[in-house]
């Protein structure tokens, strides 16, 4: 018989997982979320469980904090929280143990908060679940306490906000405040940056790792990037299909990666060491190896092809696409007497596009990079500033001259889940712009969509399914094929692959560049992420707070960036190797120290 | 907060207004544009088979000849300081809210609707508690327990409770409950003041029977705002905090729930509160619904617009109030407010 105590034996270990199997009954049979899965974290111990989505990492960690009970799954095998066998306990038991043992930190903050409740109320309740006995105000100086913890500013005004009155990064602090409210001994984080821009992760994770040590916490650490975990867990699970297919030191897999998925996975993580050229190259390799056509096998890791020095696109032509200083204002109401202020999204951006050239423009959310994007497709009018296409300015021409010119510039939206129609069949979907552009040949319709289909990577029988009989990825090629359907010259991609896996990302990606090569697109390419802007990028913008504030090739940006915004973007961007990424800590540190001096 | 509060009590103010103005011109222009002449109209005023001399005099006093802009200003300035009818060589006064004259049975609307108001305010505030407890409760109980025989049971007989007028639910319980079985007296009103018990239960009959129509309503919506809540994310996060299940619901889950039914009770109360006109009738109580079917049958116009009005101003108070109780729910609407 464990023992049931709170579990202050020190000598066993914070987690203890053995033969685990989650499994969810459906109409189509049973479900084995995870299956035989096992691991163990020493306390302050730091584990990374990495897996796509559907690998049964989040099952997992659903079940540690006894989630999954009054659902329909079934756990079998040994899961031990602190000495408390958490398949067996009692309800009781089980709440007591959340939040007071074991604390969770989720993916999306913005909808993870109670947004009817102050920030201060709902961390007070955390307490008091578990200090019945304390006062009000000591509940809420515990409050204070953790917000500050979490590097909050102002902790004693800020604990009378509500949620909707932070950003995302802020409020993920508070949900790990939240967690810290009784000083658990586990911390569990389920992606807990995914939401997140770059810059933000870094710091979020910075504080876990920043927590884990000065608390002694033990972290374990969910997520479907292996780059996100590498510079702060000990040792790294990976999980394929609700089995765990590799285990070991962090430096160890990923180093010398044993199982084949694994090394997949690895070779998906977009690196941002590696250069256009480099992957342009390889991309074409592995095409032409896939297809048989030549003989020459390329590695998926190594970038054996030479870097071409063609660029497919000629400066010394007229621009494709013209952007001359342009501004976009919103009002902003405020004040009690209704005043508004100006405010601008995007303030004098000025930059030409070539034909087949790509122009990643990277920046972090608020930005401006997705206003910038629709008011070159003219979703947006732009305040100030001309934007020429073709040579022909259309800054400010009519939704009905402009028809005509919807076919050449077509954008590829960033959620996959919520930009397609669900009562649409896919087919109709990818066939509306046809028809809306003055085609009424059903047929033809049909057999131009069909051959779409096939040739982004789905069956033309996909035609008449509707948008819910498929994953992410495939979503994403759908919208692809929609946007590609006119044959456009110019297509925006915004964000398109920031909601996908790393490994659905890199086929996505290996299939714009396909594409850009078969059907000549010229792309511009709106992403926060770093290495997935330079992968397909000329020439790369980065945007802060409206302005360009550099521009230039894509490799100069990421060799010998200019600008100080660039450089601590690079410094945020999760690398690979664990010693590099706690070397990018460190220096991150000194950097916020030194601010912290100058202010 | 004040500056918002003062723009919607203008806005309601308003609104009033263009309700008042409608009224007035559906009584008094579009029948005449449906070809009905000044004489016509006077005759309803008067009685049965009235003489030429008696319709005249009653065109000259009420001034159905004279323009209706005229006539509309005679009106609202009633409301403010009261109007003189000569009547059979008699002045009659109407003091000062003058919200009409019934010269069919010799009253002044105002107060009569004001005797009548104790009837309908308790109709409303007993068959709105029940309504929207009963209702509440029974949709937070569907949804936890989805599927099993209780939802399946409640939401049939809500489905009943929407499709069964008044006039037959309470002519139901009128017959078995009351006549049949003796199970309760015959509902009458007892003023709360004079004695509470006999208040409540002289109207429990009438309640239950008008809150049963309202409260399928109220039970169909939380069932279907509990089920999307309780799959929120942070009610995950109320669970990951080790909170009893009961609080995780009626703290967590509840509270956003709530907010769209505010909206529809603040609405309904209104309605209810300008007249529940068939419950009233079938049970033959004394209120401002009742007061209204009679004077539609006697086709006592100045009765007939005063009822109106009223309607439309609980309406619109009780609209108000949802207003403000919104910003108190939701805190985000206060920002943007």
């Amino acid at each position: 018989m464990t023992t049931t105590g709170t579990g202050q034996d020190a000598a066993g270990p914070a987690v203890l997982v053995q033969d685990l199997s989650i499994t969810f009954p459906t109409m189509d049979g049973d479900v084995h979320a995870v299956d035989g899965l096992s691991f163990e974290v020493a306390p302050g111990g730091a584990l990374g469980i990495v897996g796509e989505s559907g690998s049964g990492k989040s099952a997992t960690s659903l079940a540690l904090m006894g989630l999954h009970r009054g659902t329909r799954a079934r756990i079998t095998g040994g899961l031990e929280v602190v000495g408390t066998d958490m398949v067996s306990a009692s309800d009781a038991r089980i709440r007591q143990m959340r939040g007071n043992d074991i604390a969770m930190v989720f993916q999306d903050p913005m909808s993870s908060l109670h947004p009817q409740y102050t920030i201060g109320n709902q961390l007070i309740e955390a307490y008091r679940t578990h200090r019945p006995k304390s006062t009000r105000a000591e509940a809420k100086a515990r409050a204070v306490e953790a917000l500050d913890r979490v590097g909050i500013p102002e902790p004693t005004r800020r604990v009378n906000s509500y949620p909707h009155e932070f950003s995302g990064g802020m409020r993920q602090r508070v949900v790990i405040a939240m967690a810290l409210m009784c000083d658990p001994k586990v911390l569990l984080a389920d992606e807990p940056t995914t939401a997140l821009d770059v810059t933000v992760q870094a710091q979020i994770l910075d504080l876990l790792d920043d927590l884990r040590t000065e608390l002694g916490m033990a972290l374990i650490l969910v997520s479907h990037d292996l780059a996100v975990v590498a510079g702060s867990v000990d040792e790294v699970l990976v999980m394929q299909k609700g089995k765990a297919v590799e285990r070991g030191e962090v430096r160890k897999v990923l180093a010398e990666p044993e199982h084949p998925y694994t090394q997949a996975l690895l070779a998906a993580v977009p690196r941002v060491e590696v250069s256009r050229a480099q992957r342009r190259a390889q991309v074409r390799a592995d095409r032409a190896a896939g297809e048989g056509r030549d003989a020459a096998p390329a590695g998926r890791t190594g970038a054996t092809a030479l870097p071409e020095a063609d660029g497919s696109w000629n400066p010394d032509t007229d621009p494709l696409l013209s952007v001359d200083n342009v501004r976009m204002r919103f009002k902003v109401r405020g004040g009690m007497m209704g005043k508004s202020t100006d405010f601008y999204a995007v303030d004098g951006v000025s930059f030409d596009l070539h034909k087949g050239e790509t122009l990643g423009v990277v920046g972090e959310s608020g930005s401006g990079k997705s206003t910038l994007s629709r008011m070159v497709m003219r979703l947006l009018e732009p305040t100030e500033g001309k934007v020429l296409f073709e040579g022909r300015d259309i800054t400010h021409i009519s939704e009905r001259k402009l028809r005509p010119l919807r076919r050449d510039v077509q954008m590829v939206f960033q959620n996959p889940y919520s930009s397609l129609n669900p009562r649409l069949t896919i087919g109709d979907s990818i066939g509306t712009a046809l028809r809306v552009q003055g085609e009424s040949d059903g047929k033809l319709i049909k057999r131009r969509v069909q051959e779409l289909l096939e040739r982004v990577g789905l069956e033309p029988l996909h035609y008449n399914r509707f948008p819910h009989a498929f994953s992410g990825g495939q979503r994403q090629r759908i919208a692809i094929a929609r946007a590609l359907i006119l044959r456009p010259k110019l297509v925006i991609c915004d964000e398109p692959v920031s909601a996908l896996d790393v490994s659905t990302q890199d086929q996505v990606l290996r299939l714009l560049s396909e594409l850009q090569d078969d059907f000549d697109l010229t792309y511009i390419f709106v992403a926060h992420d770093l290495a997935v802007v330079r992968q397909v990028s000329d020439r790369v913008a980065v945007m802060k707070k409206g302005r360009v504030v550099e521009l230039s090739d894509s490799d100069s940006v990421y060799e010998a960036p200019q600008d100080e915004y660039t450089r601590s973007l690079l410094n945020a961007a999760p690398v690979l190797d664990p010693d590099e990424a706690r070397e990018h800590r460190a220096e991150r540190v000194r950097l916020r120290a030194g601010k912290g001096e100058a202010a | 907060m004040v500056t918002y509060l003062l723009r919607r009590l203008g806005a309601g103010v308003l609104l009033l207004a263009i309700v008042t103005l409608v009224t007035f011109l559906i009584f008094y222009v579009v029948p005449r544009m449906a070809g009905q002449t000044v004489q016509q109209l006077a005759t309803m005023y008067v009685g049965k088979a009235p003489t030429e001399e008696a319709i005249q005099a009653t065109i000259d006093r009420l001034n159905l000849d004279q323009p209706i802009a005229l006539q509309f200003w005679e009106f609202i300035k009633g409301i403010f300081v009261g109007a003189t009818y000569t009547f059979g060589g008699r002045e009659v006064v109407c003091s000062a809210p003058c919200f009409g004259y019934s010269f069919q049975n010799y009253t002044e609307v105002f107060p009569e609707i004001v005797n009548r108001l104790p009837v309908t305010f308790s109709m409303a505030i007993g068959a709105g508690v029940i309504w929207l407890v009963g209702g509440v409760s029974v949709g937070v109980v569907s949804a936890i327990k989805k599927g099993s025989i209780f939802d399946r049971l409640s939401m049939g007989l809500a489905l009943a409770g929407v499709s069964l007028p008044v006039f037959f639910t309470g002519l139901l319980s009128l017959a078995f409950l009351v006549h049949a079985w003796g199970l309760f007296d015959t509902p009458r009103y007892t003023p709360f003041f004079q004695d509470p018990i006999a208040w409540a239960t002289g109207l429990f009959l009438p309640w239950v029977t008008l809150a049963f129509l309202h409260a399928a309503q109220y039970a169909r919506q939380t069932r279907a705002g509990m089920l999307e809540t309780m799959g929120e994310d942070y009610i995950r996060t109320a669970r990951a905090k080790g909170l009893a299940e009961w609080k995780v619901i009626l703290k967590h889950g509840l509270r956003p729930t709530l907010t769209p039914i505010v909206t529809i009770f603040g609405l309904d109360i209104g309605l209810v509160l300008g007249g529940a006109v068939l419950t009233e009738t079938v049970f033959s109580l004394n209120g401002i619904g009742r007061y209204a079917v009679q004077a539609i049958i006697s086709q006592d116009l100045p009765v007939i617009l005063g009822v109106t009005l009223f309607g439309a101003f609980f309406v619109v108070v009780c609209n108000l109030i949802v207003d403000l109780l919104y910003a108190w729910v939701d805190p985000r609407v206060r920002v943007s407010g």
